[in-house]
């Protein structure tokens, strides 16, 4: 037992004591989980730009967006994050307001639905909220929001909670952006369809998957997922005639990063195809920038939507709390 | 009173009698308690008769080293949570609006509706808890005993979001028992979703862990009193009246404070399994307070009221408990005398075979799911291999910290307990006991978020998130070990107090000879249910987490976050096995004899 204990011991030490070598060129990027994780786009994304820049990258990851804007806050001026990389458009103004970030330089060709133009993001890419489902068990799918609100009550829906979860802030603003005024009284009907309302995107989506529900709020590029790496038709996502919410994931520099000149060379690496090209099949969304290589077919197949919906950030930021409100109002009753 | 005193070598030699000791063997001495102490003992009736006349005074409490030991691990205590909350309020103190503004009516739902589901969940896991480990107390010897307790220790171990998977497995919409529930009530099954859905899932979570409990506690009675119950013929309505009911009483209150922190602070579970946002919790608001919106000032109001209604419900069930004072002879008696009857024992079994059913379904079922991963390539795959190490290196070092801290609590309580010359119980003490236990309902996102701020002058705040992350969860497993560790530990001091002081044993030496050798198997114990409950922590880790710290639920939430569900079931498994592995291995630890 005492040759255990030492074991357990120094391989404590070891795990304790194996930071990263310091090196003279350094990129520090703040992210997400999923980026960083080795199925994502993180470890060709490091590969690629440390081959160009001959420096080294440091990702540093946190839970999801929401998560990275607060570890920037809870590090304020200290912060060592050159690049801050995975927050989305209902957060940019919030993490403006900070005074955390300081302005881009030139940065070329970004293409997202609807145009970019921000001084302090940069988009890298963008994907709509959807509703997925389950062609097994749903033959006819709503073809509307209309038609998600006011169907068949037996027909379930998993979605995710506004106040915890990015996806349930999506369809929040999506149901806003269709229903305005009358989004209450929307979501009075939808609520005897929702199964339940989940903290996350990964507990609706395990209930959807498991077949608890024949719905969920999700992404139109999921079933990119399914068709390439499972290689199964069997989850598709409804298209919806009044338009799907868009989501733009963006990169910025903090004013500590606009010291480092890599991180201006960073962003603008991101925007081509030594970035891009990973997007799709890591992080299941459409590129923002040039990509080398043709997308997989399956994209092709994907739900185009017919309109695009968005709030801008600073609308979002200063309803936010409203409109949750209203939800919150409607769905604990 | 004052008889026997053997010599201190036989106490190192003999500790209370082990598992290998015949059933029935006629005991070494013909010592038994007095008549008079059959039952009464139990309660609290004679307290200081039996201490006056003694020559030796107890130690009293300025010289002893126990309550030293106690206060450096209450300040330890005090620290990590004290420092935490200090570090949110000096960064929120500047606007306080939303501290205020926080208590609007939908809070006061919220509010309501947390405390009526902890109380429900908690009253559904522990009365049944409390039959369960009477019944597995009465048969101390039978196939597959030790494989249950040790499975009992796995829900701790799984993340909310597996056990929920696992429960909707049996019972949800899609689940194996959909079509027999389906055509017993004549509809499509809806489901567990809403307060039913919420309780079955915390009642996997609890049942198991208060049955284990409620077992630690039925086993610290003296074996002389079972004795004596079949010499005089006790039935088993005068044996739960006057033995077994009175220990259960005991730890009553522990037990269901400690059960009712967890429920109260439920978050996944009663999200996912609630339905929508009319069941939620604090937890949730105070969650959304730091996370979406922000504001330390609120989280810190937030957190200060689900303590306040804590110890109200804390202070209640209190009133359910009674004080008991052990047996102060030398246990000399093999385990169990009483052999129940066959309708006992059948009902025994019953009881036995319903709980273990209900436990073990949502477990079979996140095994099913898990053999249908790719196992082979999850094991072999790096992260996967680095992140159990990091579990297992994790856990461990939580459970050692966490064992300590709760024997230096237990220790410390029983002195104070022994020095105070009236009832009421001084406010030490009871820090030292359920007070320490309120560490479960701050919020680990407090903690961190808090200790960031703190920290965040400080250099790398990285560098201490090792560190950070084990004593976190050492401080969150310690309520379980106490609960373990305390009434093994009073039962031994009553029996060896007056020795001891005789003797002048006191300090180390005391602990290697006379504390040790009965403490062995508690402490396994809660050892085992710390590392099952550091094993399965996502809370703390989330934040302070980063890419050299990955452990295995850490992953697991990875996987099932990039679609990747299968390899998520496949890690469930493995988590479950790593901490089943564990249990036995603690488990193992606690038989070994002292050479």
């Amino acid at each position: 037992m005492r040759r255990l204990f030492s074991l357990l011991l120094s391989v404590a030490a070891v795990a304790a004591l194996t930071a990263p070598a310091a090196a003279a060129e350094k990129l520090t990027v703040y992210t997400y989980e999923s980026f960083t994780a080795e199925w994502g786009p993180g470890p060709v994304v490091k590969k690629n730009f440390e081959a160009e820049c001959a420096c080294e990258v440091d990702f540093v990851s946190v839970a999801d967006g929401v998560a990275l804007l607060n570890r920037l806050k809870l590090e304020g001026t200290s912060t060592k994050a050159d690049i801050v990389l995975g927050l989305d458009t209902n957060l940019t103004a919030e993490a403006k307001a900070t005074g955390l970030f300081a302005p881009h330089g030139e940065v070329s060709g970004v293409s997202v639905p609807g145009g970019w133009s921000d001084d302090t993001f940069v988009p890298y890419d963008y994907g709509y909220f959807a509703v997925v489902y389950d062609t097994e068990k749903l033959k006819q799918p709503p073809a509307s929001l209309k038609e998600l609100v006011e169907g068949d009550a037996g027909q379930k829906i998993v979605i995710q909670d506004p106040r915890t979860s990015t996806p349930g802030l999506g369809l929040l603003l999506w149901v806003k952006s269709v229903y305005g005024d009358e989004a209450a009284s929307a979501w009075a009907k939808l609520k005897g369809r929702v199964l339940t309302v989940t903290p996350g995107w990964s507990e609706s989506y395990g209930l959807f998957t498991k077949g608890e529900a024949p719905m969920v709020l999700s992404y139109t590029t999921s079933p990119a997922y399914h068709m390439i790496a499972e290689k199964t038709d069997r989850y598709q996502a409804a298209s919806f005639s009044e338009g799907h919410y868009l989501q733009i994931e963006v990169a910025g520099i903090t004013a500590n990063g606009a010291k480092n000149p890599l991180s201006q060379k960073f962003l603008t690496f991101m925007t081509g195809p030594g970035f891009q090209d990973a997007v799709p099949e890591t992080n299941w969304m459409y590129p923002a920038g040039k990509t080398d290589k043709p997308l997989d077919p399956a994209f092709d197949r994907l739900v185009k939507p017919a309109r695009t919906l968005m709030f801008s950030p600073e609308d979002v930021a200063k309803n936010r709390k409203a409109w949750v409100d209203e939800w919150l109002g409607v769905m604990s009753k | 009173m004052a008889r026997h005193t053997p010599t201190p070598p036989r106490y190192a030699r003999h500790p209370s009698p082990s598992k290998g000791e015949r059933k029935g063997a006629k005991p070494a001495t013909g010592i038994s308690s007095p008549p008079s102490n059959g039952g009464e003992v139990v309660c609290e009736a004679n307290r200081s008769g039996g201490r006056i006349s003694y020559a030796v005074p107890l130690p009293s409490r300025a010289r002893d080293s126990r309550v030293t030991l106690g206060i450096l691990a209450l300040a330890f205590i005090a620290i990590l949570i004290g420092g935490a909350l200090v570090g949110l309020l000096a960064a929120g103190a500047g606007d306080l609006s939303g501290a205020v503004s926080a208590f609007d009516p939908y809070l006061m739902r919220v509010a309501r509706f947390t405390l009526w589901q902890a109380a429900l969940s908690t009253l559904l896991s522990v009365l049944p808890a409390l039959f369960v480990a009477r019944a597995l107390s009465r048969h101390p010897r039978f196939f597959g005993r030790t494989l249950i307790l040790q499975l009992f220790a796995v829900p701790l171990a799984l993340p909310a979001l597996v056990a929920a998977l696992g429960v909707l497995a049996l019972y949800g919409r899609a689940g194996y028992f959909a079509g027999v529930l389906s055509s017993a009530t004549g509809n499509d099954w809806p489901g567990i979703y809403g307060l039913s859905g919420i309780l079955v899932a915390h009642v996997f979570f609890n049942l198991p862990l208060a049955t284990r409990l409620f077992l630690e506690a039925l086993q610290a009675v003296p074996t002389d009193q079972w004795r004596l119950a079949s010499q005089l013929g006790m039935g088993p309505g005068a044996i739960f009246r006057l033995i077994e009911g009175p220990a259960l009483r005991q730890a009553l209150p522990g037990i269901s404070g400690l059960v009712f922190m967890l429920c109260i602070t439920s978050f996944t579970i009663v999200l996912t399994l609630g339905g929508g946002p009319a069941a939620s919790t604090l937890e949730v608001a105070i969650y959304q307070a730091l996370r979406f919106d922000f504001d330390p000032a609120r989280a810190v109001a937030l957190t200060a009221l689900q303590i306040a209604l804590t110890a109200v419900v804390v202070t209640l069930l209190a009133r359910l408990g009674a004080d008991m004072t052990g047996e102060s002879s030398l246990s000399v008696a093999p385990r169990r005398y009483t052999t129940p009857s066959v309708a006992g024992t059948a009902f025994d079994a019953a009881l036995i075979l319903i709980a273990l059913a209900f436990v073990a379904g949502p477990m079979l079922a996140t095994v099913a799911a898990g053999l249908q991963a790719d196992l082979g390539r999850l094991v072999g795959e790096a992260s996967v291999q680095k992140a159990a190490l990091t579990s297992i290196v994790l856990a461990f070092v939580s459970a050692v910290l966490a064992a300590v801290l709760s024997l230096a609590l237990a220790m410390a309580r029983r002195a104070l307990a022994l020095s105070r010359r009236d009832r009421r119980r001084p406010f030490l003490e009871f820090l030292t006991d359920t007070g320490a236990g309120f560490v479960l309902v701050v919020p680990p996102i407090v903690i961190g978020a808090g200790w960031f701020l703190a920290l965040r002058h400080l250099g790398s705040v990285f560098g201490a998130a090792p560190v950070m992350v084990a004593a976190v969860n050492a401080v969150m497993a310690m309520p379980f070990a106490i609960r373990a560790v305390r009434p093994a530990y009073d039962a031994a001091s009553e029996r060896h107090e007056r020795l001891a002081a005789q003797l002048g044993i006191a300090g180390w030496n005391r602990f290697r000879l006379i504390d040790w050798p009965v403490l062995r198997r508690p402490l396994a114990t809660a050892f085992a249910f710390a590392m099952a409950l550091s094993l399965g922590d996502l809370g703390v880790i989330a934040l302070f987490g980063s890419d050299s710290m990955q452990t295995l639920p850490y992953l697991l939430l990875a996987r099932m976050g990039s679609y990747r569900t299968a390899d998520a079931a496949g890690l469930a498994l493995i988590l479950g096995l790593v901490c089943l592995f564990l249990v036995f291995a603690a488990d193992r630890l606690g038989k070994e004899r002292t050479a």
